[in-house]
């Protein structure tokens, strides 16, 4: 049987759904990875030896590990111990830290790259270290990190659809159903490839705006 | 207590880095007011001894006074920060390179210490921002970022940004050595005006011209020692040692 995709129209709500769910926890879990990136990439950097070293483990727990799996186990696994998360925070929760991760990485490289002269000339005025950091050497080093920290978002939204297997229905789960339904694999895989493409344009067109933004004072 | 004449006191200042000994056993004394100029060849200690004042290099011998209070004085960690902080705010500094935080414009630039540490309102800091930008003779250049200054704009902004916390005393490190000489002069024109202003500085320098006709006191200083101290006068007219005769037959011969 060839392509048809006269059959879409009618599932058109579920899709657009998909859609406005896979934008929610794309941008819920980016802000996560973002505040979480800094707030990992201070501790990874200035934490006191006791709390750095049970950080690294934690670290290296999402850095080494399939997304899923920590999916899993923060949906299935937490209710084991009485932590019953719906199922879009979960989602929201797993993307965003495994992301944080990711980011913190980025921002610590540019934290340590930042001229000294900068935190000296802080100090100097009177800031206290966290001062220091928080107004002048952090804002620094995202800033200097914006591209790749906008790469691993596109990169986010890709794995957003990974939270279908925990039953959120954003995009791929709605084609999914749609599928289950009409038996059009073909036909409603594409049309979720077209949204995700459209989104990813979106999302693309707003980090140009911010690198834009950021250019200007430099 | 110290003896409070000395609105700066250094005493017996020493300083290592590993087995290598930078200060050995520096001290001096300044004035309320006074101008103190340190010279000596590039090494010698200059930076080390200024950085020690503010405690952004920490002496690994002898004490620091400010005012009456010791700048260096023995508290747990938590405690010394405090008082560290507070002391900063009292003495401004000027960097060879400007440090200017690049993500704010001039006028954040001049205002985030005292909003900070100060908690004035914006209207109140906009006022701070205008009075100490006009006084260097950069309000037209309020809103820019530090990326689109001069270097002599850049040097102009750093000081407006020391000068905003209103220190009791302001420290130099080589402040016009990094800028083009065309731009040096709006840089010791502003510096020239703290002095008829009174403000009690000491100023590291390579510019023995400016250092005589501003300075109260020249110290020259070679491989960690003060090796000479006096009126400018007499230090760059009349040098008793023979290393400072050496040093300004350098520096002096490519000036005159
Ligand atoms: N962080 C440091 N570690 C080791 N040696 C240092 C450090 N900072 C400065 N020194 C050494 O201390 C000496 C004095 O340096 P400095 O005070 O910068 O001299 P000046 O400002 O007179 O050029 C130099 O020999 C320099 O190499
Ligand atoms: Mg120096």
């Amino acid at each position: 049987m060839g392509l048809d995709f006269t059959v879409v129209p009618a599932w058109i709500d579920t899709i657009l759904l998909g859609v406005v769910w896979t934008i929610a926890i794309t941008v819920a879990a980016a802000v996560l990875s973002f505040v979480g990136g800094i707030l990992f990439a201070v501790i990874a950097l200035y934490a006191p030896w006791l709390v750095r070293q049970p950080f690294r483990l934690f670290t290296w727990l999402f850095m080494g590990t399939p997304l899923l799996l920590q999916l899993f186990l923060i949906y299935f696994g937490l209710i084991q111990i009485g932590i019953d998360l719906p199922a879009f925070v979960a989602g929201v929760i797993g993307l965003g830290l495994h992301f944080a991760v990711y980011n913190s990485e980025l921002i610590q490289t540019a934290i340590i790259a930042v001229d000294r002269g900068q935190m000296e000339a802080a100090r100097t005025l009177g800031l206290s270290h966290s001062q220091a950091l928080r107004k002048v050497v952090v804002p620094q080093a995202v800033r200097d990190v914006i591209p790749p920290i906008g790469n691993n978002m596109i990169a986010l939204l890709k794995d957003s659809a990974l939270v279908s297997v925990i039953g959120v229905t954003e995009l791929t789960l709605s084609a999914q159903l749609a599928i289950g339904r009409t038996y059009r694999p073909f036909e409603f895989y594409l049309v979720a490839a077209v949204c995700y493409y459209i989104i990813n344009l979106g999302m693309e067109a707003v980090l140009r705006r911010i690198e834009r933004r950021i250019a200007l004072s430099r | 207590m110290s003896d409070t004449q000395n609105f700066v006191e250094i005493r017996n200042a020493r300083k290592s880095y590993g087995y290598i000994e930078v200060l050995k056993d520096i001290s001096l004394n300044v004035e309320r007011g006074q101008i103190v100029a340190i010279i000596g060849p590039s090494g010698s200690g200059k930076s080390t001894l200024l950085r020690a004042i503010n405690d952004l290099d920490p002496l690994t011998g002898g004490e620091v006074w400010l005012d009456g209070v010791q700048v260096n004085k023995t508290l747990p960690h938590r405690q010394y920060e405090k008082h560290i902080n507070q002391m900063r705010e009292h003495v401004g500094m000027v960097f060879q390179h400007f440090n200017l935080f690049p993500h704010l414009t001039v006028r954040e630039n001049v205002t985030m210490a005292p909003r900070l540490l100060k908690g004035i309102s914006k209207e109140e800091a906009d006022q701070l921002a205008e009075e100490q930008l006009r006084h260097v003779g950069l309000l037209d250049r309020i809103d820019y970022y530090p990326s689109r200054l001069s270097g002599g704009q850049k040097q102009r902004c750093a000081i407006a940004r020391a000068l905003a916390m209103k220190p009791k005393l302001m420290l130099f490190d080589e402040a016009t050595s990094a800028l083009d000489p065309e731009l040096v002069e709006e840089v010791n024109l502003v510096m020239k005006k703290l002095a008829e202003e009174h403000m009690t500085m000491i100023i590291v320098t390579h510019e023995m011209d400016f250092a005589a006709s501003v300075c109260d006191r020249v110290l020259f200083m070679d491989q960690g020692y003060v090796v000479e101290e006096g009126p400018p006068e007499v230090v760059f007219k009349n040098p008793k040692e023979e290393r400072t005769r050496a040093f300004l037959r350098k520096h002096l011969g490519a000036n005159k």
